[in-house]
């Protein structure tokens, strides 16, 4: 990072840490969703963004990370923090099984494919064959977290907290991943693949990890945000949230780690925004917004961030 | 011996013959020029090389190893580089970037230790991008390092290609048409470009160019395919002599 990139690290890190001590419990609440947001894109950007597999069905690792929360939780007692890595490693074998099959596929017909794994988890998870562990189409309910050893927190805010630790991490091992030499392989991948093998690179094998590792990212998020609703039901997980990941990752920026955030920050704020304005076409806003934000931000927020500063770099010499 | 043998290789598309039956050996060290009309099937010859074109029959032996059992992402750490007709370059990455992705098969860190960045890894990542600089350097792209390359021009796109296939440290360099699109002078600079890298880094080259007076100029043995069929072989001079070879130009009007 330059020192301009350390400074601004560090306010916004700073503002994040202040951030539950100045606003009430549900926004807090909501903040920490973003973050939890922030970390499903950011599987998704790293799938979609840097390696060029579109996903229509990111939602499905959502929900299959969020299930595993909470049925360890619920049905074996497991504490809550131990939940992330049996989700993370049940949804990096998931994603990478999945992305086996889908190396056939490129483009729009990866797309379909993966929407068809959208649509049909949640109704798999109504099933009643698996409803002792599900729930079936009443879900699961789960207890928040108390703070430990005696902090002096509400729930929320330590659940914030702790949110943001695990992002943190999460997006330190993607950064460190992203700028090296397989982050380069995949976007080498992305822009050329048959370049790209002919550089050395698996490129079967890199997709497939890379599918695993995206899941993995998501199925975190998902199981964070079980945790942070205290609830999972089959509705939670339609369609609807995995094209809402692709908007997110859309407009905060394609191959972006920041955009990840900003992505998040409009998928949770927009919509209760909108709703907001109007009750009536709560959706009609949306989609305005939604059409401004392309129209204005072709590259996405943090591209429009980047080049705004690249134009500001550039007065600045030329005085 | 040499150290790229070609032998009887054939490869159809549907009733389309690529390539019939041929066989020529690189001499280790050497500068090689292939040419011919167009479509006599030098760049599928690249293919197949490179495996991304399967033969038919026939076989493709590189330092005393059939190439037609190695995947073809395992072409390049064997040490066979190349370059493409119609540039098959990184566009959305900087020139610098497409450098390092060159050195993919000279460096091993996987996902695991990606994600953690232990010193080995950075150790790795300095040593390439040490690498990648000396190259910006021997191509004079040090203006343009930190561009994408899709906004460069195409004969620069050309150069770093180049500086791509000499990342992977190759010993048989493969350039299709590297003088294409170059004026006068430029094509003067790529001959003796090419001949110096040979020399310094003691590689084999295999020159497909239509541009004639440049493969005659470096080229110690010319190979001239027609109609997919190996029509002359022999020194520069010896081929230009070839009766069956001025046909061949003369017939196909270039
Ligand atoms: N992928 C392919 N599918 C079908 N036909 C092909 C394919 N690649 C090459 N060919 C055909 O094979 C023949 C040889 O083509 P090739 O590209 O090897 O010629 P070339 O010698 O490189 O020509 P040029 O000088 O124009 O580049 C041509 O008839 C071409 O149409
Ligand atoms: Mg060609």
């Amino acid at each position: 990072m330059s020192r301009r990139q350390r400074i601004v690290f560090a306010v916004v890190l700073a503002l994040a840490c202040a951030l539950p001590f100045l606003v009430s419990n549900y926004r807090t609440f909501q903040f920490t969703l973003v973050l939890v947001y922030a970390i499903a894109l950011l599987g998704l950007n790293i799938l979609t963004g840097y390696n060029g597999q579109i996903s229509l069905g990111h939602g499905a690792f959502y929900a299959i990370g969020a299930y595993s929360a909470a049925i360890l939780m619920d049905r074996f007692g497991v504490p809550y923090w131990a939940t992330l890595p049996v989700a993370g490693a049940v949804c990096l074998v998931a994603g990478f099984l999945f992305g086996l099959p889908a190396l056939r596929l490129e483009g729009l017909y990866l797309a379909l494919a993966t929407f068809a794994l959208g649509v049909s988890l949640p109704q798999l998870l109504k099933y009643h064959h698996f409803e002792k562990w599900t729930g079936g189409v009443q879900g699961i309910v789960i207890t928040k977290p108390d703070p430990p050893f005696g902090l002096a927190l509400s729930q929320d805010q330590w659940l914030y907290f702790f949110t943001l630790v695990v992002a943190l991490g999460l997006f330190w091992l993607a950064r460190n991943l992203l700028r090296g030499r397989v982050g380069r392989a995949l976007m080498a991948i992305r822009d050329h693949p048959i370049a790209a093998e002919a550089m050395g690179i698996h490129t079967a094998m890199v997709k497939s990890i890379t599918f695993g590792v995206s899941a993995m990212y998501t199925g975190i998020a998902g199981a964070l945000g079980a945790i942070a609703v205290q609830f999972v039901a089959p509705d939670s997980f339609n369609i609807f949230l995995s094209i809402t990941f692709l908007i997110g990752i859309v407009i905060g920026g394609l191959a972006s780690i920041t955009g990840a955030l900003y992505g998040a920050l409009f998928i949770q704020f927009v919509p209760n925004i909108a709703d907001e304005l109007s009750k009536a076409a709560p959706w009609a806003i949306f989609g305005v917004v939604l059409i401004g934000f392309v129209y204005l931000l072709p590259a996405g927020v943090a591209g429009g961030i980047r080049m705004a500063l690249a134009r500001w770099r550039a007065k600045r010499q030329n005085i | 011996m040499p150290l790229l043998s070609v032998s009887g290789v054939s490869v159809h598309f549907g009733g389309v013959v690529a390539l019939d039956g041929v066989s020529f050996g690189v001499p280790s060290g050497s500068i090689l020029g292939l040419i011919g009309p167009n479509g006599a099937g030098k760049t599928t010859l690249f293919n197949c090389l490179s495996r991304l074109y399967p033969c038919d029959s026939g076989d493709i032996v590189f330092d005393g190893r059939s190439l037609l059992r190695v995947p073809r992402h395992g072409i390049a750490a064997l040490g066979i580089g190349r370059t493409f007709q119609n540039l098959a370059l990184f566009r959305s990455m900087t020139v610098r970037e497409n450098i390092l992705v060159g050195r993919h098969c000279r460096t091993r860190s996987g996902f695991f230790r990606n994600f953690l960045r232990p010193p080995g890894v950075a150790r790795e990542e300095r040593e390439t991008s040490e690498k990648a600089q000396a190259l910006i350097r021997l191509l004079e792209l040090e203006a343009v390092a930190d561009a994408r390359v899709a906004s460069l021009p195409f004969g620069t796109q050309k150069r770093v290609e180049l500086a791509r296939a000499l990342a992977a440290e190759p010993r048989l360099l493969l350039l299709d048409e590297p003088a294409s699109g170059l004026n006068h002078e430029e094509v003067g600079a790529l001959g003796a470009l090419v001949r110096g890298i040979r020399d310094r880094l003691g590689l084999t080259v295999l020159l497909v160019e239509h541009h004639m007076s440049l493969v005659m100029s470096i080229s110690e043995r010319v190979v001239a395919l027609n109609f997919g069929r190996k029509i002359a072989e022999g020194t520069p001079a010896e081929v230009q002599r070839d009766p069956e070879l001025i046909q061949a130009y003369l017939g196909s009007g270039a």
